[in-house]
């Protein structure tokens, strides 16, 4: 088997505050092989957002990686010095956030920031990087790109800035793609164009992409395999057709079933109680045990490791005992 | 034979005046510019029922929930709740009256609580503001009744918004609604801020309200799958116009319009069936310069000339309607 892109083991990352240190993520441990995407699911405050800010060495102080490795193609990067990070960011990593604007400055022609970023990373002439920079766009599904090269960011739609994003993300041809809510922005219609853009041009390049959403429907279409995370930890990770329609963690069981559905008919929804914890408040052995209508002495006292479950690995004490998941 | 229903809104259209400074277009020679948000919306809310408009953004639904409700005068046309018209300007004494019967629930529960009031005074607000309420006493038991109503405790009127998780600051924005005794609540988009499992408990909560209490429903949304779950008709807008308008369950067996079929097909498949998809190509036009003609004709797979010539009416058959030439001449 060839080694994965990128590995991430035993991965925790905590912030220092005065009273005592929060642990945000902790322990996640997953590959992504080349040409493979891994979607990274979860709600608001699981983690999933700072798993990708560790990757790419761009977590906010006080926050830092306090245990742990991540290597991209076998070479450890989460001790690389601040320096050599920023050479690995951008030539093999390519980074995409959710709101287009934020990413580029406003106040340069979108064709100069490709430019700058091709020839920061490839040794082309002026020129040369200009085609290539149309090249890009075109491929992006910006129509008329040499034309509109020369236009600045506020000129642009919110669709067609996903679009110069995702092609200044690609540009220096990165191993690695880490994809923060790319489409949460973007209405439907437009989030089903840069969803199918993403794909094909991850697909064509051999990128492997860590797609980071909370929107379920997102991860159907586009991910390989999915991990889902709570309060910090990874409850579920395994192929996305196993976790989407036969999820085995109770946490994913109730999250599939209170989303709406234009297949399903207009029942009451499935609905998990409470809420997801606080930092500085995560239970006791399992941190979804409050939540679970399953659990039992075992949850409440030891917290479970992500156990192989058919083709998935599932963090949870019933599933443990009885591989086939939880009967709902 | 139904009742005369609750709301009806006929014809109703916005225009904003998005021109730049009188100097500036003396100067640069350009003319005033307007924009049509909303042109000739009709609808009818019955009782305990649930309309949903949905649409992407600029397509004016967020302007049609606030004319309903009266936040913002229309350009023309009329909002009719229980027979009195909300902009007449001489029905005001029962226009105030109306006042009480309608609520608004709003997107964003972090900014629609006043951070600096406690729970319980911002519940007690429009009990007081009407005077629903004959003593201290009897406002105090009537907050901490619509906080259990809604899923939290009495005790809670002591805190402030802050010390709550988003989908609580929807619960308190919905007692707040409530606690007017209305028939009629305008929902803008009112979980799109929240996390997928408290946007269930919100929208179970909502449904059960209506059960108990017989409530009718303007729900806005842009998320299909959202509207499907809560509305018995849906009102698909594209750039300020109903293009399609059906009972909910007969609009997704068969979407008409190419717009509302092509909406469905770009829905993120959770089934996974791998169905076909057809992309919506383009994006949404410029509502200051729309398109002539049907606004969606430059996305639409099925145009024709007509589309590209006349705004198409919204026509009705077998209890539904669509405004499509296509649908009409019988092409789709």
């Amino acid at each position: 088997m060839s080694e994965p892109v990128l590995s991430v083991r035993n991965l925790k990352v905590a912030f220092p505050t005065r009273r005592r240190t929060l642990t945000a993520v902790d322990d996640v441990s997953f590959d992504i092989a080349a040409g493979e995407v891994l979607g990274v699911v979860g709600e608001s405050g699981a983690g999933k957002s700072l798993t990708g800010a560790a990757v790419i060495g761009l977590l906010e102080p006080p926050g830092r990686i306090v245990g742990g490795e991540v290597r991209l193609s076998g070479r450890r990067i989460d001790n690389l010095p601040a320096e050599e990070m920023r050479k690995l960011r951008g030539r093999r990593i390519g980074m995409v956030f959710q709101d287009p604007l934020t990413s580029l400055n406003p106040l340069y022609r979108i064709g100069d920031q490709l430019i700058e970023t091709i020839r920061t990373h490839a040794d082309v002439s002026e020129a040369q990087a200009r085609e290539q920079a149309i090249a890009l766009l075109q491929e992006a599904g910006i129509q008329g790109a040499r034309a509109r090269i020369d236009s600045y960011p506020h000129e642009f739609s919110g669709g067609m800035r996903q679009r110069v994003v995702l092609a200044l993300a690609l540009c220096a041809e990165p191993d690695l793609l880490i994809a923060d809510e790319p489409t949460t922005a973007l209405d439907v219609s437009i989030q089903a164009q840069i969803i199918t853009l993403l794909k094909r041009l991850c697909r064509e390049r051999g990128t492997a992409v860590m797609l980071v959403t909370h929107d379920m429907g997102v991860i159907a279409e586009t991910a390989d395999r999915v991990a889902v995370m709570y309060a910090g930890r990874i409850a579920e990770i395994g192929p996305v057709r196993d976790v989407v329609q036969r999820p085995r963690h109770p946490y994913t069981k109730g999250l599939m079933g209170a989303i709406p559905t234009i297949a399903g008919h207009s029942s009451r929804l499935v609905q998990i109680p409470g809420t997801m914890p606080r930092l500085d408040a995560i239970p006791k052995g399992c941190a979804f045990h409050p939540r679970c209508t399953y659990a039992f002495d075992r949850c409440r006292a030891e917290r479970p490791e992500p156990l192989p479950a058919g083709n998935s690995r599932v963090a949870c004490w019933l599933v443990a005992d009885n591989p086939a998941g939880v009967s709902a | 034979m139904k009742d005369a229903p609750l709301v009806e809104v006929s014809n109703l259209t916005r225009v904003f005046d998005v021109s730049k400074p009188w100097l500036n277009r003396v100067i640069e020679g350009e003319r005033k510019a307007y924009l049509k948000a909303v042109s000739g919306v009709s609808f009818a809310i019955g009782r305990r029922e649930t309309l949903a408009l949905v649409g992407e953004s600029g397509s004016g639904k967020s302007t049609v929930a606030r004319m309903v409700v009266g936040l913002l005068p229309p350009t023309a046309g009329s909002v009719t709740i229980d027979g009195i018209d909300m902009w007449e300007a001489k029905r005001a004494a029962e226009r105030q009256k109306l006042r009480r019967r309608l609520q608004m629930i709003f997107q964003d529960p972090y900014a629609s609580l006043n951070p600096r009031w406690r729970v319980d005074r911002i519940i007690a607000d429009p009990i007081k503001a009407f005077g629903l309420a004959n003593s201290q006493r009897e406002v105090e038991a009537r907050v901490g009744e619509l906080l259990t109503l809604v899923g939290l405790a009495p005790a809670d009127g002591r805190k402030y918004p802050h010390e709550f998780s988003g989908g609580q600051r929807q619960r308190i924005c919905i007692a707040r609604a409530l606690s007017s005794n209305p028939e009629f609540l305008v929902c803008d988009e009112p979980t799109s801020a929240l996390d997928v499992s408290v946007q269930a408990q919100i929208l179970n909560l909502m449904r059960d309200l209506q059960d108990r209490l017989g409530l009718s429903y303007l729900f806005i949304s842009h998320n299909l799958a959202v509207v499907r779950h809560m509305a018995t008709r849906i009102g698909v807008m594209y750039l300020g116009r109903i293009v399609e308008i059906a009972p909910s369950a007969e609009l997704f067996a068969g979407p008409r319009h190419p717009y509302t079929r092509l909406l469905m097909d770009a829905l993120p498949d959770l089934g996974m069936s791998g169905r076909p998809r057809r992309p919506i190509e383009g994006e949404i036009p410029n509502p200051i310069t729309p398109p002539p003609g049907c606004a969606f004709h430059p996305r639409c797979p099925w145009a024709f000339e007509p589309c590209r010539v006349d705004a198409p009416a919204l026509i009705e058959r077998d209890g539904r309607a669509a405004a499509c030439h296509a649908v009409a001449a019988g092409r789709i």
